[in-house]
């Protein structure tokens, strides 16, 4: 059960330029939190409508998420202070299946976040493919280093890692045949590539989507994709039905 | 302990506070968060003849103590409605208003009549979505077609008939008597305002669709003006929204006129506000001595 509620600010800390890992002292989200769901956070008296920001890491009582400043809302959100509170509603959405087997995680710049959970739910099991614009970019290597098999990085002026992007070196390890599924968050181009080379090879795949969202709970219908459900079109909710969709299911 | 029963239109609802239409679904998402019996009233998601898929995202823009939407009134159509969303609705025993938009004066009426019997309390004709082409503002800015759309829902209409009025109109009042005129047995108002924003880096408006409807506290001035005018301008009751967040912004709209009060983009930021408003509202009749929630209907003292 989603709860909303105001909870404390225990940690914070600057991963790359305008990109902020912080903390929360929050139990009831954290004990319920699945990877690939987010939480809506208030960001500021001004401002009616919450920012989904997906859960990063969760220990014990504590909730982790990144983010990146984009506006005013998530301005304000970095300028709060360790011991700070902070207005949360969450667990929301449909995460993740975490599939049993060898999984292929592929993400591209702050969505990297959410893989990072999944990869720490079954340590050493997991093969990631981390895309960045560039070195200064690039972030949380070294925690998906402790909790992956392999990490590949890659960045689109080679200055760290592979040059190239996140869907570079997929062919090659989906060729590989050991994977039996691939968990994608990122730019939608880096998601519709995913889901053609997983489509290409037999592989199951999920995809994270972002939407400008409203409520966050399913009822305002911003956040509307467009779905095939049996061959049919419909409209989804990302906030509800996703952010994490089969990507057979999402119209590309 | 106050009394916070209404009589409305004939209606009898439990207390003044009711969701206001397109914020609120068909009320399965927020039965997770409270017991929706504990509403006056839920006036469900926009409907239409047939199913519509609405605008291209974005759909959503936020504003000053605001938001721009411009959903396009997606939503199942009015058969899947009754089918499957009004017999989980009716377990609630709330007040279930079903709100309606046309493309014509005649599927207004038709949606009208299969509403009827259908289990529903009170249709309340939107006139006033101004995110669609065909049907709704285009109907509630002229007050010959507001008369004519009411008339035409009255004539096949069992149960009491709203009409949602736009605040896009320089004089809401002839808006308003025009649709007592035809019948209309209450008047709701207001729906959004229209709106725009511009992204400055690219020049593009933020939504898909360029323009939507302005609601949050931002109106809240605005639309206790609006329920104050069309007070004065008629004698059929108001149901009365626009930015209402907490039990004293729902005092200030009673005290202009209303008689009831809908939450709407409350519910976006805290999935509870209803319970809030009707909370926040029964603390203030209780703090000022107030018997029954109808004594601050109107009770506005000018200066």
């Amino acid at each position: 059960m989603p709860v909303q509620s105001i909870f404390t600010i225990s940690n914070m800390r600057p991963l790359a330029p305008g990109v902020f890992s912080m903390t929360f002292d929050a139990p009831e989200i954290a004990r319920a939190a699945k990877p690939g769901q987010f939480v809506h956070i208030k960001c500021g008296h001004s401002r009616p409508l919450r920012r989904p920001i997906s859960v990063c890491d969760v220990r014990g009582d504590m909730l982790t998420v990144v983010f990146e400043v984009r506006g005013a809302g998530t301005r304000w959100l970095a300028s709060r202070a360790v011991g700070r509170k902070a207005d949360i509603l969450g667990p929301l959405g449909r995460g993740f299946d975490e599939p049993d087997g060898k999984m292929l995680l592929v993400g591209g710049g702050l969505g990297v976040a959410p893989l990072l959970f999944a990869a720490s739910r079954s340590p050493g099991v997991a093969t990631a493919v981390l895309g960045f614009r560039s070195r200064e970019n690039a972030i949380l290597i070294n925690e998906f280093e402790g909790v992956c098999e392999d990490v590949f990085t890659v960045t689109d002026d080679g200055s760290r890692g592979l040059r190239g992007t996140a869907t570079s070196p997929l062919a090659e390890l989906l060729r590989s045949g050991k994977y039996t599924s691939i968990l994608a968050c990122g730019p939608r181009a880096m998601l519709s590539a995913t889901a053609e080379l997983a489509s290409a090879h037999g592989v199951y795949c999920e995809v994270s989507l972002e939407e400008r969202m409203g409520c966050g709970v399913g009822a305002c219908l911003v956040c509307a994709c467009a779905t095939r459900d049996h061959g049919e079109d419909k409209m989804s909710r990302v906030c509800k039905d996703g952010p994490v969709f089969d990507s057979r299911e999402v119209v590309w | 302990m106050a009394d916070m029963k209404v009589l409305f239109a004939g209606v009898e609802f439990k207390n003044p506070v009711l969701t206001a239409s397109g914020t609120f679904g068909f009320g399965r998402e927020y039965a997770e968060y409270f017991d929706l019996s504990e509403l006056g009233g839920i006036c469900v998601k926009g409907l239409t003849a047939k199913p519509r898929n609405g605008n291209p995202a974005p759909r959503i823009a936020e504003t000053p103590m605001g938001m721009l939407n411009a959903v396009g009134l997606q939503n199942p159509g009015v058969d899947a409605f009754i089918r499957t969303e009004l017999p989980f609705l009716r377990a609630f025993g709330t007040r279930i208003v079903a709100n309606i938009s046309g493309e014509s004066v005649e599927e207004y009426a038709e949606m009208a009549e299969k509403l009827s019997g259908s289990g529903v309390d009170i249709i309340e004709v939107n006139v006033s979505c101004p995110n669609v082409r065909a049907g709704g503002m285009q109907f509630g800015t002229d007050p010959a077609a507001v008369s004519e759309v009411t008339r035409a829902v009255k004539k096949r209409s069992d149960v009491p008939v709203l009409v949602k009025l736009s605040p896009n109109v320089t004089d809401i009042a002839e808006i308003a008597r025009a649709a007592e005129g035809a019948g209309a047995d209450a008047v709701s108002l207001i729906n959004t305002l229209l709106g725009m924003r511009i992204d400055v880096n690219t020049r593009r408006p933020v939504l898909a669709n360029n323009t939507g409807g302005l609601s949050g506290a931002a109106i809240l001035p605005i639309a206790v003006r609006m329920v104050w005018q069309v007070k004065n301008a008629v004698k059929i009751p108001i149901l009365g929204m626009g930015g209402i967040f907490s039990g004293e912004d729902a005092a200030e709209m009673l005290l202009a006129g209303a008689s009831l009060v809908a939450v709407g983009t409350a519910s976006l930021t805290y999935p509870n506000a209803a319970i809030s408003v009707r909370d926040g509202l029964a603390d203030y009749l209780n703090t000022h001595k107030i018997g029954s929630v109808t004594e601050l209907s109107g009770g506005i003292i000018l200066n």
